[in-house]
């Protein structure tokens, strides 16, 4: 008996799992999507108009924090439609949430420094 | 040609000379046509190399590359040295002593040790290993190619027409307010091969997951395929952060948008943060390839399976994620919290324990081990002696109150070359020497290999141990000039630097030499049990001519056996296994496969 499998059959096999089992989206969702993503883009830039720090609002943060929830909004829809991600196997799912994760690592420890200098009293000139 | 024969090998023809002696036995040049049809001999005009999508036609245009870039920053690095001999900078401008220093970091960094292991050693052998044809994406490997190349050029012109004087680390508002020179070049030529190291991560991630080939289970795999997976990991996950961080510095140096310039409102400290969150996972990028070498060079080489392959396997693993949670170790003295530098200093002596499992645990494969120091063996056993002192040197600098005396002094330089260069070098060219046989299907002289082998480790020694020295008395680093009282250990620094600079050299001659003088080494010249020692040398095109299948673990070594065969040998003059044999086929018949054969 000859050992192994001859090379073209499993080239065949790799060609489907690597670039096979695509899924096909309408052109609607990416329509869809796109609306959506005009209609933050025009509230961003709506909320950004408004100084929330003043009355009726009196909420310095307020104005960053909108507009953060808005452009977090934006790339998740990015990255699950445009990207493909939500057709996307479990695989693909774990890797770009990782990128995501490993940004906020990043940001957890820049800010926690910012945070903390001010912690230890200065010794006086 | 390759074949299989009904016992399990995947190859009849034999070995053209005694592999033990290994010594070419014709005088004078052996011609091609002594070794097999191969993916050298596949097309032969520079289109076939300019267009090729071969992962080991890349491998050897990256080998070319790399090797260029590594000339330029050894020369630079030589500059540096020489003038170094002299208190008072006799030999260069302070001005042009700040320009070689940072030709020479930007060099060997960007260009030399990232790239250096994955995309020569690795493009080589990750499809080899793993069974596969090629990597999932060929088109977008030679992408890498040129990007890498793009970058290169890009650097080298910027640093020969011009220069720039802001070291490796292009720390604001220097490099971006008051440096004069081609930093925006050097930091688009940077940024360029960033793209090219996130290609290869990506191929390699997506070859591992999908093409190995059927048996190869995760736990089968030769560590040189987990430590490559690790490796990628951190290249995807942190040079996008380098891409960012070039990009910000060019629009402040370019458009003076205030991001680290106080002046302009920005913050210096941020830019550290951002450069060292991906240059201290860079780092590892840079070292755990050298990792990937030496737990096969090791197995190989004390005929022994690893002890306690899923500790090395998973310490890999578990470098890469820890290894982003410890760069502010750089930052003690810049103006960072002193809350932040406690935490960043207490995950940094985290990071050792991942590293000293593998250093423990190549050990321990070598205890009653059949050790035979052939070059590649030689290299490894010198990686273990300088990786481990260049990481436990580390964990000085990570001490914070240590730090503030050593930090910007020479203690560092000594600390990051130990690992680096002799940690990432000797790897490289251990590795080398190791798969030299089954790149080109020749092997390269013995006796030369490990006289540059120990020349390299002696050199090495010489040049750095000093600098620890001069380090802890104080003397800083990046300055033209040191105070006289200095002088001795620097001249023992770069007297050794000329030995290294030999030890450098002759491999690259003798090399060179065997592509013509070599002796053919066969498909298997070490008889070990890699899949990519169970097709001819060099490989096919396609690699196999059928996809094995894999029944055992990597590392089917066995010591006692090795001996006993080692004995006959001596009594009968030749090996009883020559002829092309393995000592234990890593892959095996269908029938054995469906009667559940013993699992490794
Ligand atoms: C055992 C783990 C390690 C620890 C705890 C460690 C710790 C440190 C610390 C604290 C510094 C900063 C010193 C200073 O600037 O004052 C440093 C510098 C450095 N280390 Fe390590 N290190 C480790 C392993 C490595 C490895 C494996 C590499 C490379 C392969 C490496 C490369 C470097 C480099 C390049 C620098 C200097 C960067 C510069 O300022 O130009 N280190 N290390
Ligand atoms: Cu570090």
């Amino acid at each position: 008996m000859a050992q192994g499998v001859p090379v073209t059959e499993i080239n065949e096999e790799i060609a489907h799992d690597v670039h096979g089992g695509r899924h096909i989206v309408p052109v609607s969702v990416y329509l869809k999507v796109f609306t959506a993503l005009m209609v933050l883009l025009v509230i961003t830039l709506a909320a950004a108009a408004i100084d929330m720090s003043k009355p009726p609002f009196n909420m310095p943060s307020l104005n960053i924090i909108i507009a953060m929830t808005i452009a977090v909004a934006k790339a998740v829809l990015i990255v699950l439609y445009f990207m493909e991600v939500r057709y996307s196997s479990r695989i693909t799912w774990l890797f770009s949430i990782a990128g995501f994760a490993w940004l906020s690592i990043m940001f957890a420890f820049i800010f926690s420094d910012y945070v903390s200098r001010g912690w230890l009293p200065q010794a006086p000139r | 040609m390759s074949s299989i024969t009904p016992d399990g090998r995947l190859w009849e023809e034999h070995s053209l000379v005694d592999p033990v002696h290994r010594e070419s036995q014709a005088i004078g040049p052996i011609p091609e046509s002594q070794l097999p049809d191969n993916y050298l001999t596949n097309g032969l005009g520079w289109k076939s190399w300019l267009f090729t999508l071969d992962h080991k036609r890349i491998a050897i245009l990256y080998m070319i590359s790399v090797s260029m870039a590594f000339m330029v920053g050894g020369i630079a690095a030589a500059l540096v040295r020489f003038n170094l001999m002299t208190p008072n900078s006799e030999l260069l401008r302070p001005q042009t002593y700040n320009k070689m220093f940072s030709a020479h970091g930007i060099v060997m960094v960007f260009f030399f040790l990232v790239p250096v292991i994955p995309a020569t050693l690795g493009n080589f052998l990750v499809p080899l290993m793993i069974g596969a044809k090629d990597l999932a994406f060929p088109k977008i490997n030679l992408l890498s190619w040129y990007l890498y190349m793009i970058g290169l050029i890009i650097g080298l012109l910027a640093l020969s027409f011009g220069g720039v004087d802001t070291g490796w680390t292009f720390y604001a508002p220097l490099s971006t307010q008051y440096a004069y020179g081609n930093v925006a070049l050097v930091l688009v030529g940077a940024f360029i091969a960033g793209f090219s190291s996130i290609l290869t991560g990506l191929n390699f991630v997506i070859t591992v997951h999908k093409m190995r080939a059927p048996g190869l289970t995760w736990f089968r795999l030769p560590l040189f395929i987990w430590s490559m997976y690790a490796t990628s990991l951190i290249i995807m996950l942190a040079t996008p952060v380098l891409a960012i961080t070039l990009l910000l510095l060019l629009m402040e140096r370019l458009f003076h948008i205030g991001i680290f310039d106080p002046k302009l409102g920005g913050d210096p400290v941020l830019l550290q943060h951002l450069f060292w969150f991906y240059s201290h996972p860079a780092v590892y990028i840079m070292v755990l390839p050298g990792f990937a070498v030496i737990s096969e060079l090791i197995t190989c080489f004390a005929r022994k399976p690893i002890f306690g392959y899923k500790f090395v396997a998973f310490s890999s693993i578990a470098i890469a994620v820890i290894s982003f949670f410890v760069w502010g170790h750089h930052l003690f003295v810049a103006g960072q919290s002193a809350y932040a530098g406690i935490v960043f200093s207490v995950l940094s002596f985290l990071v050792a324990i991942p590293s000293a499992i593998k250093v423990f645990n190549w050990t321990a494969t070598l205890y009653k081990g059949s050790i035979r120091l052939d070059t590649p063996m030689v290299y490894a056993l010198g990686f273990i002696v300088l990786f481990t002192i260049g990481g436990l040197t580390g964990l000085y600098l990570a001490s914070l109150s240590a730090d503030v005396h050593l930090s910007d002094t020479y203690f560092v330089i000594a600390h990051f070359h130990y690992v680096m260069v002799g940690g990432t070098v000797s790897a490289y060219l251990g590795g080398v020497h190791y798969w030299w046989p089954k790149i080109t299907g020749r092997m390269y002289p013995e006796g030369w290999g490990r006289t540059a082998a120990v020349l390299l480790n002696l050199g090495f020694h010489l040049t750095f141990m000093p600098q620890f020295i001069l380090g802890v008395n104080g003397m800083p680093r990046r300055y033209a000039t040191y105070a006289p009282e200095f002088q001795p250990l620097n001249i023992m620094s770069t007297a050794g630097a000329t030995v290294l600079a030999l030890g450098y050299l002759l491999p690259f001659c003798y090399l060179l030499w065997s592509l013509k003088y070599g002796a053919v080494a066969g498909p298997n010249p070490w008889r070990a049990t890699g899949l990519e020692w169970q097709t001819t040398s060099p490989p096919p095109t396609f690699n196999f001519d059928k996809v094995p299948i894999v029944t055992i673990g990597p590392y089917a070594y066995n010591p006692e056996d090795d001996e006993r065969l080692y004995e006959e040998e001596q009594r009968n003059g030749h090996h009883p296994l020559d002829g092309g044999a393995l000592v234990q086929a890593r892959t095996t018949t269908k029938e054995a496969v469906a009667g559940g054969e013993s699992v490794g």
